[in-house]
């Protein structure tokens, strides 16, 4: 039996992992464009942040004019100033180190920007996010980030080879999750993290119980064609049902969800042209979803006895 | 609770049973059967998790937190049976999202800033300071090296000294400086004012360094060692220049009030720096991932402590020194200084210790 048996192999991100429990959780690696889109939201976040501190003391202390004079002042005044110009610097320092690590030991997992992105962080071996994982993984922002950020920065026509070898080696780090598959960033390495997608995931009434909505769509039915108003029931050879695998009915159950009329009726003449019946004509919904549950009440009954039908190319063991 | 004692309250719930119950009976499939029998479950834990991620915690009840890890338990096992028993693509789809979504929440970080300093404090640091002490010997060797290096390059050329120690460092601390000048920058600075703010920009300065020292361990951890050999050997020059004035004792002391502090961290931080890049270069029977991540936290608990090193040596730097304006009164400081981090990390054993090697 493959890993990810239930949902259709979306994208390249998809992963598996394994919980404490042996439990094997399919999960989809967070996109190098979230992660931007995530970092840049933090970003603004913190300098809107660091703006408003910023100007919350000047305004506290009176207005940026006399500062520089008041503050070597031997008087009250001077301390108080002094006391801002701590206050201030404290706060630079924890807006850049200590955003990432407040938000993300939070039980969520997640900075606002990541939040927002829909992705978290987690531990890559399934076990518990620890504190320690947590400040490893940011205390590598400073050489993966803000150095090489800098270092493009200054260039400039002074800038030489000392400059170019710099950049390159720095761009190394900056540039590290487009080398390898799970978009690791060398802190999520040295920490053993990664940041995944975070699902959402609504849970849908079973196909095989909803009958209200087909009943509903039986009445359209009727009122096109005129057919009896209530629904016939099929019932199905063995044979009929022994033409299709798991992979036919997962497609058969999507396309019931959507729930399109077209694909409905092009589905119908598919089956019933493999089965060699055409009595569901008109009244497709019905027929699918009766040849929905009874296939999947065959299957089923197979998988109990340890017989699984992937697809209908594979031979059924009997 | 009550109305279920009395024969009234029994008839009431025996009204909302048949219902659900013939539900569970009319369902053609097992699976489905399956499905109706433990929905209510799943979607406990479903409104559980959601109300914790959206960062609802305080409005939860204490019964649905304790029922917590239960709930995920059940439905890890739900998806476990339902992987071999049911098709409905749905229904597994959704379960194994809501496991995911548990596991996250059951699986994250549990210890909120406050607990986690504790155990840090108390053991955690030091303990991790004690793994990597073959780190430590080899950072504290080429510190003693660069040093040594620093001294011997100036004395045989001086024109060295202006390489190693760049001019704003410097200051007025240039070869030919006279006696007096050089011992003005040692003592006399008690009238000083904005101290404070001094020793906030030193260790905001000193902590940058030191992170850095420590993120650039991850290149085999040779950039740490390079960082280190290069101030060290800055401070060999300076040794070398205080010497030959012959005010090595008093520059000592100068350096020692935060020194011992500020150095012990720095050696520290490019041990830890080393001890990732040791462990990226031999992982030994691990594999590399797994290695640099074992090695990576342990030290990121080192330079957690460093930074608190660091605000004790900025404190000490411009408080300490400039308040206590002799050199015995300085060394005494520098002393107690260094034997307090030496018994904290080498001779204390926290609880946490106790715990880890249990």
């Amino acid at each position: 039996m493959s890993v990810v048996p239930t949902r259709y192999r979306r994208t390249s991100r998809d992963r598996v992992l394994v919980t404490p429990e042996g439990i094997s959780v399919p999960v989809t690696v967070a996109s190098r464009g979230s992660r931007v889109g995530a970092l840049m939201l933090d970003f603004l976040v913190i300098l809107v942040l660091m703006g408003l501190t910023t100007w919350g003391l000047i305004e506290i202390a009176g207005g940026l004019t006399g500062i520089d004079r008041n503050l070597e002042q031997k008087n009250a005044l001077g301390h108080a100033l002094q006391f801002l110009v701590i206050v201030w610097l404290v706060a630079m320092f924890l807006f850049r180190n200590a955003y990432f690590l407040f938000f993300e030991l939070g039980p969520r997992g997640a900075t606002p920007g990541k939040r927002i992105a829909g992705i978290r962080i987690a531990a890559r071996d399934g076990g518990r996010l620890t504190a320690d994982m947590v400040i490893a993984r940011n205390l590598l922002r400073d050489i993966e980030l803000f150095l090489p950020i800098v270092f493009i920065l200054q260039a400039g026509a002074q800038s030489g080879m000392g400059w170019l070898t710099a950049t390159g080696w720095l761009a190394i780090f900056l540039l590290m999750p487009l080398f390898n598959r799970d978009a690791l960033r060398a802190g999520d390495m040295i920490a053993g993290t990664w940041v995944l997608e975070r699902p959402r995931q609504k849970l849908e009434a079973a196909m095989s119980l909803a009958r209200a909505p087909a009943a509903r769509h039986e009445d359209e039915v009727a009122l096109d064609a005129g057919a009896a108003p209530a629904r016939r029931t099929y019932r199905f050879e063995e044979a009929e049902l022994a033409v299709y695998g798991e992979y036919e009915l997962q497609a058969l159950e999507r396309v019931l969800r959507d729930d399109r009329a077209q694909s409905l009726e092009s589905v119908y003449e598919t089956i019933a042209r493999k089965i060699d019946r055409n009595d569901g004509w008109n009244d497709e919904r019905a027929f699918l979803e009766d040849y929905y549950t009874e296939l999947r009440a065959r299957l089923e009954a197979g998988m109990r006895m340890g017989r699984r039908k992937a697809d209908k190319f594979s031979g059924s063991q009997e | 609770m009550n109305a279920a004692t009395l024969p009234s309250g029994t008839g009431r719930s025996d009204t909302g049973l048949p219902d659900s119950v013939s539900a569970i009976e009319s369902a053609a499939l097992r699976s489905d059967r399956f499905r109706l029998e433990r929905e209510a479950d799943w979607q406990r834990l479903e409104a559980i998790v959601t109300s914790m991620e959206k960062g609802r915690l305080r409005r939860l009840s204490d019964e649905d937190l304790l029922a917590l890890p239960g709930l995920y338990r059940t439905v890890a096992s739900s998806l476990s049976i339902a992987r071999e028993t049911s098709l409905d693509a749905a229904t597994l789809a959704y379960l194994e999202a809501l496991v995911q979504r548990a596991w996250f929440v059951v699986y994250g970080p549990r210890s909120s800033l406050w607990d986690w300093l504790r155990g840090f404090l108390g053991g955690g640091w030091s303990a991790a300071v004690r793994a990597i002490w073959l780190d430590i010997l080899v950072a504290l060797a080429v510190m003693v090296a660069g040093t040594a290096v620093g001294w011997l390059l100036v004395a045989h050329d001086v024109d060295w000294y202006h390489a190693l120690v760049g001019g704003d460092m410097a200051g007025g601390r240039v070869p030919g400086a006279t006696r007096e000048a050089l011992r003005h920058t040692l003592f006399g600075d008690s009238g000083r004012n904005g101290m404070s703010l001094f020793a906030t920009q030193l260790f905001s300065n000193n902590s940058q360094v030191s992170i850095l020292a420590f993120a650039l361990g991850f290149a085999f951890g040779i950039p740490s060692l390079l960082l280190l050999v290069h101030n060290m050997a800055m401070l060999g020059a300076m040794l070398w220049l205080y010497h030959g004035a012959g005010l090595l004792t008093d520059f000592a002391g100068w350096l020692a009030v935060h020194g011992t502090t500020e150095l012990f961290a720095i050696m520290l931080a490019g041990a830890a720096g080393l001890h990732i890049g040791r462990s990226l270069a031999f992982p030994g029977n691990r594999p590399v991932l797994q290695a640099t991540a074992e090695a990576g936290r342990r030290a990121a608990l080192v330079m957690t402590g460093v930074v608190l090193m660091l605000i004790v040596a900025a404190l000490l730097e411009g408080f300490a020194r400039q308040l206590v304006d002799q050199t015995f009164g300085r060394f005494a400081i520098g002393g107690f200084m260094l034997a307090a981090w030496c018994a904290y990390f080498f001779a204390f054993r926290g609880n946490r210790g106790k715990v880890r090697a249990a």
